[in-house]
């Protein structure tokens, strides 16, 4: 492993904000094969988690030989840490988002000159992988997703053996996201979403691990064996799957709330529901009279489930695979 | 808990003509100079119900929560409620929000969408126009009284903004940009009341003249230069917004108060009206400082 610094960005009353990148593979005349893309945002731990478990692997399997010659592979474990050392979730200073500033602009905002000088970096890779976290808070079933820009070729995230593929057509707000520009200049590349964000779940990020170690040995960046050696034994929790469902986001069933109150969910991702199923009660906050019990409205699997012990009205407290 | 999210509109009736005419503000929770365009007109309005002919709708507060809160993005996701239009009667608490502020002004004759600046820069009054609209837009933009129109590409991550959408949905939407975040600027305010009013005037819903200053400068993004710091440190202006500036001429500098040094004196590589102007001490490389119009 070859652990440099990829650029620096100078800061006031604060040391430089220095983004780092580990090599693999990096011998002279090796192709840049695969980036792995941590925490682009201050609170993505279980992200930048995920990377370091990815490291520890990747530098075991160098050291014995065990990662293919001449294809080389870059992770970036966190972006943020400038933000992620107070606690923030955007850009500290003024809480943009750097994962809506891609492809980035060397002459403009300080955002739009980090973003830039991490997409030069990432420029010229056959595969991205960007591991990121929903605007929506909540815990999800790992998966892999990726956009329909007309680029991408998917059935290449079936090389992550996770059990589903989400298809996303872009929205305009889309458009500045890491992974949308990688595959619009050239990359395939993909989302992986694990379940948490800010705090670490562990079982997930092994999930997230062996998921990209088998999408590498698939590139044939290292054995099969190296990657069933280095990622966590499956866990009947987050099944490996040879045939994905892909599925489009939009034909994923939203359960939403009707009352706001205190939130109890009684499911959670992974969990196989049959229609009419009680899902969650919410609570009147003040005498804890049951206000709402929501229920599946068709049976399938939880994909994901809203976080935190207070819910709003009309929000969304499930999405449910159709099974 | 305890509270409905609700979206407050104050409509004005006049005469029983059926035009209509929306007028909203505090999309971003940190952007407060609207608040008194909607108070003045309001007033105005009220002052004189014979002159109105026609139906005036005025939003002070699409993002109610941010405006609570001092929030720029909407409290509930985290995310810019300007790039989520034109919203979705199934999405979250934010969505279905902003699908009702959608259908709600939709099928008005003209909408003006008022923002502030950020807290870090102060604009010039100004009227936003989408390129692909300029045909369309910088006719009723040149009655607002603001004294720049600024005509800019079509950006693909703009198409979800509320101005964007109203326009596709065939609601004719102006966006004006105009002071600093969290703070009020009156004459800005009064000078856009004016602007509205006489445009009002111009549709026939507005029985009395409203003069304006007729001077208006159409830019397009080429001839507007951007100013972005090159080091980090201490920004102090020298020049206000409205100011012509000659080329080469030293609009600021940003200092090193550790050391006491000058950093980099920031000059302006063109002749131009300075319509922008960083507010906020503190930059980074790359923070913008100010926006020139070329003369």
């Amino acid at each position: 492993m070859k652990r440099q610094t990829l650029f620096t960005i100078d800061t006031i009353y604060r040391q430089p904000l220095a983004v780092e990148g580990l090599f693999f593979s990096d011998a002279p005349g090796a192709e840049p094969a695969v980036a792995v893309v941590g925490a682009l945002r201050g609170d993505e731990v279980q992200q930048m988690y995920i990377c370091s478990l990815l490291a520890g692997a990747l530098s075991r399997l160098e050291q014995e030989g065990g990662l293919a010659r001449g294809k080389k592979i870059l992770v970036v474990p966190c972006l943020n840490t400038f933000s992620m050392n107070i606690g923030a979730r955007f850009w500290a200073v003024d809480n943009t988002d750097v994962n809506r500033m891609f492809p980035g602009y060397d002459r403009g905002e300080t955002t739009q000159r980090i973003a830039a000088a991490l997409f030069a970096e990432l420029r010229g890779y056959a595969f991205g992988v960007h591991l990121t976290s929903f605007y929506q808070r909540g815990n999800f079933m790992p998966h892999v997703r990726l956009w329909e820009t007309g680029y991408q070729d998917a059935a290449l995230a079936d090389g992550f053996r996770l059990p589903y593929v989400i298809h996303s057509a872009p929205q305009p707000y889309d458009t500045t996201t890491l992974a949308y520009n990688l595959q619009i200049f050239g990359a395939q590349a993909f989302s992986v979403y694990s379940r948490n964000t800010s705090t670490i779940h562990e079982k997930s990020a092994r999930r997230a691990l062996r998921a990209i170690l088998a999408f590498l040995a698939a590139q044939g960046c290292l054995s099969a064996a190296g990657a069933e050696r280095e990622g966590a034994p499956a866990d009947p929790a987050y099944p490996d799957s040879a045939a994905p469902l892909h599925i489009a986001a939009d034909a994923l069933l939203t359960v939403l709330s009707t009352h706001g109150g205190l939130y109890f969910p009684s499911r959670e991702p992974g969990d196989s529901v049959a229609e009419g199923d009680a899902l969650a009660s919410i609570r009147d906050p003040f005498t804890g009279e049951e206000k709402e019990l929501v229920r599946a409205p068709a049976p399938g699997r939880v994909f994901f489930s809203h976080e935190g012990n207070l819910i709003a009205g009309h929000d969304v407290c499930f999405r449910i695979i159709q099974e | 808990m305890g509270e409905t999210l609700q979206l407050q509109k104050n409509r004005i009736l006049g005469g029983g003509a059926k035009k209509r005419v929306c007028v909203v503000t505090g999309t971003h929770g940190d952007e407060l100079e609207g608040q008194y365009v909607a108070y003045l007109l309001a007033m105005a309005l009220r002052a004189r119900p014979e002159l109105l002919d026609g139906i005036v709708d005025i939003y002070p507060a699409i993002n109610p929560l941010g405006i609570n809160s001092i929030n720029r993005s909407s409290p509930l996701s985290d995310l810019d409620m300007n790039r989520l239009f034109p919203g979705s009667a199934d999405g979250n608490t934010t969505e279905a929000f902003i699908d009702a502020v959608t259908r709600d002004i939709r099928g008005a004759d003209i909408c003006i969408d008022i923002h502030a600046s950020n807290i870090f820069l102060t604009e010039l009054p100004q009227v936003r126009v989408g390129e692909r609209m300029a045909k369309d837009l910088v006719p009723p933009a040149r009655r607002l009284n603001m004294p720049i129109i600024w005509v800019h590409a079509n950006a693909t991550v703009l198409e979800s903004t509320l101005a964007y959408s109203l326009n596709e949905l065939g609601t004719p939407t102006l966006v004006v940009e105009m002071g600093v975040g969290m703070r009020i600027t009156p004459a800005f305010g009064e000078q856009l009341t004016h602007g509205i009013l006489h445009l009002m005037d111009h549709m026939g819903m507005w029985g009395e003249k409203v003069r304006i200053t007729p001077a208006t400068l159409v830019g397009r993004d080429r001839h507007v230069t951007f100013l972005n710091a090159e080091s980090s440190g201490i920004f102090i202006a020298e020049t206000r917004v409205g100011q012509t500036v000659g080329a080469g001429e030293r609009i600021g500098f940003i200092a090193d108060p550790v050391r006491g040094e000058l950093i980099e004196a920031v000059t302006s590589p063109a002749e131009g009206l300075l319509f922008t102007i960083r507010e906020y001490p503190v930059v980074y490389q790359g923070s913008l400082m100010a926006r020139i119009l070329n003369n």
